[in-house]
């Protein structure tokens, strides 16, 4: 199964460093030896955000993302996993798991219904 | 002349309250899918009653209806033509002859009910979707039984059964017991969801509610024998469990204290007593609770119980579970033990602390300290603002009728 893991901030997140938890390096080295991590990328901040809409053939250009919140979304990775459990091990090995959170997508398959 | 109807529906009937779970547990394994799994379950089901009348019963009704379901769910397979799933292989495996069809020899039994159990309470599905789809998968009750339960419709009930089968398979969550690193906390995840159960029933005096929540705890505590906190879960219930009759009398609530106690079950009292603790085992929420549960069933009549005791194991609670409500308790046990003045002085504490602010429960509590104080009118105002603020009307009714004997015994001046 394919994950898009959407890495987030979080206000109310956990704030230290404790020595000896994996970095995001540390963490992007070890599952793309596995495999399990496809693809991924850091994304700049909501400033630098534009949303477009197209409504009655217009197109409108906005500042921002699609939502104001005190969350965003600062990056993501592409999984491969056997389950979602598998991908759910993965993901709290991130050091945004304490930090932010992740949220777990699967890929809608173009032939599933 | 073929037998008669009877012989064939009890017959069916003794399959299926003995193998249910394995014949849909195997069929889940086969298809990968939740949904079809129950519905082909159900069509061998149907065709048993045409064909065991004629044909006899089978000498293993519990593999003819595997075998018969099984078929029917590849002749649906492909009839879809469903090339990615994973029922093409099974279906391209039997493709030969499916009247031939080899049922593969299922695992151990113990394996196939944990491995739906801690599927169907999953964490990446809504709390209210795993207790219907425990109380639907493990326990077998109908959709419409448990949309009786929870006081909701079978059309609603059925869509939540149906988005959590749905995402079982959309999300990839899978089939099996969870890997050693993730069952402590999946462990608790499901004895919440038993437990959630319980107290629904409890709350509720739905005790068929409550007796399936208990069926499901002595089946955790048959298949996971060495964690304490199943044994102290189902040690829990069965304690509550015990005094129901005492508890309800004429649809009226008794409160612990004026309950008859000779009327508490004392099979299950003897059932919870033999779930002994581990030894070397850590100390869990549901031991503790067992145990102040347990205090009081040791108790012979209210005045014997052991209070000091059990503000000792709710100061241990806390330590697990610092919860407003176990703060409440604890100050309720703390006027029993110390007298109603340290007990309405503890209780000040726990409202001041926010969190219980506008429960009922804090009045209530208030009410029955001042009763003891000496103060029927302040107890009888505390009492009047916990029934305003009742949650079900058998309570409501138990805090009215606890007033009026106030106001009715109250010296005259």
């Amino acid at each position: 199964m394919k994950y898009l893991m959407f890495v987030a901030t979080d206000p109310d997140g956990e704030r230290d460093d404790p020595p000896g938890e994996v970095t995001i390096e540390e963490w992007v080295a070890k599952h793309d030896a596995s495999g399990a991590r496809v693809r991924g990328d850091r994304l700049r901040p909501p400033e630098d955000a534009t949303t477009v809409r197209k409504r009655a053939g217009k197109v409108l250009v906005t500042d921002g993302p699609f939502t104001e919140s005190r969350e965003w979304i600062a990056g993501y990775d592409v999984l491969e996993c056997a389950d979602l459990d598998e991908a759910i091990a993965i993901a709290a090995e991130h050091p945004m798991a304490r930090h932010g959170r992740l949220e777990l997508r699967p890929f809608w398959a173009i032939d599933q219904a | 002349m073929p037998e008669p109807r009877v012989t064939v529906g009890d017959a069916l009937v003794q399959a299926l309250a003995r193998e249910r779970l394995r014949i849909v547990a195997s069929l889940i394994r086969i298809t990968g899918d939740w949904d079809l799994a129950e519905d082909v379950v159900a069509d061998a089901t149907e065709r048993a009653l045409e064909r065991w009348p004629g044909d006899g019963v089978p000498t293993n009704p519990a593999a003819w209806l595997t075998r018969v379901a099984t078929r029917r769910a590849i002749d649906l397979a492909r009839r879809a033509n469903l090339e990615r799933s994973k029922l093409a292989e099974v279906a391209a495996l039997g493709a030969q002859d499916t009247t031939e069809l080899v049922v593969p020899e299922p695992p151990a039994l113990e394996d196939e009910r944990l491995r739906l159990i801690f599927t169907c309470c999953h964490p990446a599905l809504p709390m209210e979707a795993r207790v219907a789809l425990t109380l639907k998968v493990v326990s077998g009750l109908s959709t419409a039984a448990i949309a009786r339960a929870f006081l909701t419709s079978e059309a609603t009930m059925g869509q939540r059964l149906l988005r959590a089968k749905r995402k079982i398979t959309n999300a990839g969550i899978p089939y099996r017991v969870p890997t050693a690193s993730m069952l402590p906390e999946r462990l608790e995840g499901v004895l919440a969801v038993v437990y959630l159960i319980f107290t629904e029933g409890y709350a509720a005096a739905d005790h068929a509610l409550a007796e399936e929540a208990i069926r499901l705890g002595r089946l955790l505590a048959e298949l996971m024998p060495g964690d304490d906190e199943t044994r102290g879960l189902l040690a829990l219930m069965l304690l509550q469990h015990a005094r129901r009759d005492a508890r309800l009398v004429d649809g009226e609530l008794v409160t612990l204290e004026q309950q008859d106690r000779s009327r508490w079950d004392v099979a299950a009292v003897d059932e919870a007593r033999a779930l002994q603790p581990i030894p070397g085992a850590g100390r869990g929420l549901y031991r503790i609770q067992a145990d102040i549960a347990g205090i009081h069933t040791a108790a012979r009549a209210a005045a014997d119980t052991d209070w000091a005791a059990i503000v000792r194991l709710y100061d241990e609670l806390l330590g697990i579970l610092p919860s407003p409500v176990v703060r409440l308790n604890r100050a309720i046990a703390i006027g029993m033990c110390d007298g109603p003045l340290a007990g309405l002085a503890a209780l000040d504490a726990v409202a001041a602390e926010g969190g219980l602010s506008d429960h009922y429960l804090i009045p209530a509590a208030q009410g029955d300290l001042l009763a003891r104080a000496g103060l029927p009118a302040e107890a009888a105002a505390a009492l009047r603002l916990a029934a305003d603020r009742a949650p079900t009307e058998t309570e409501r009714r138990q805090l009215e009728r606890r007033r009026h004997e106030l106001l009715a015994n109250r010296p005259e001046r």
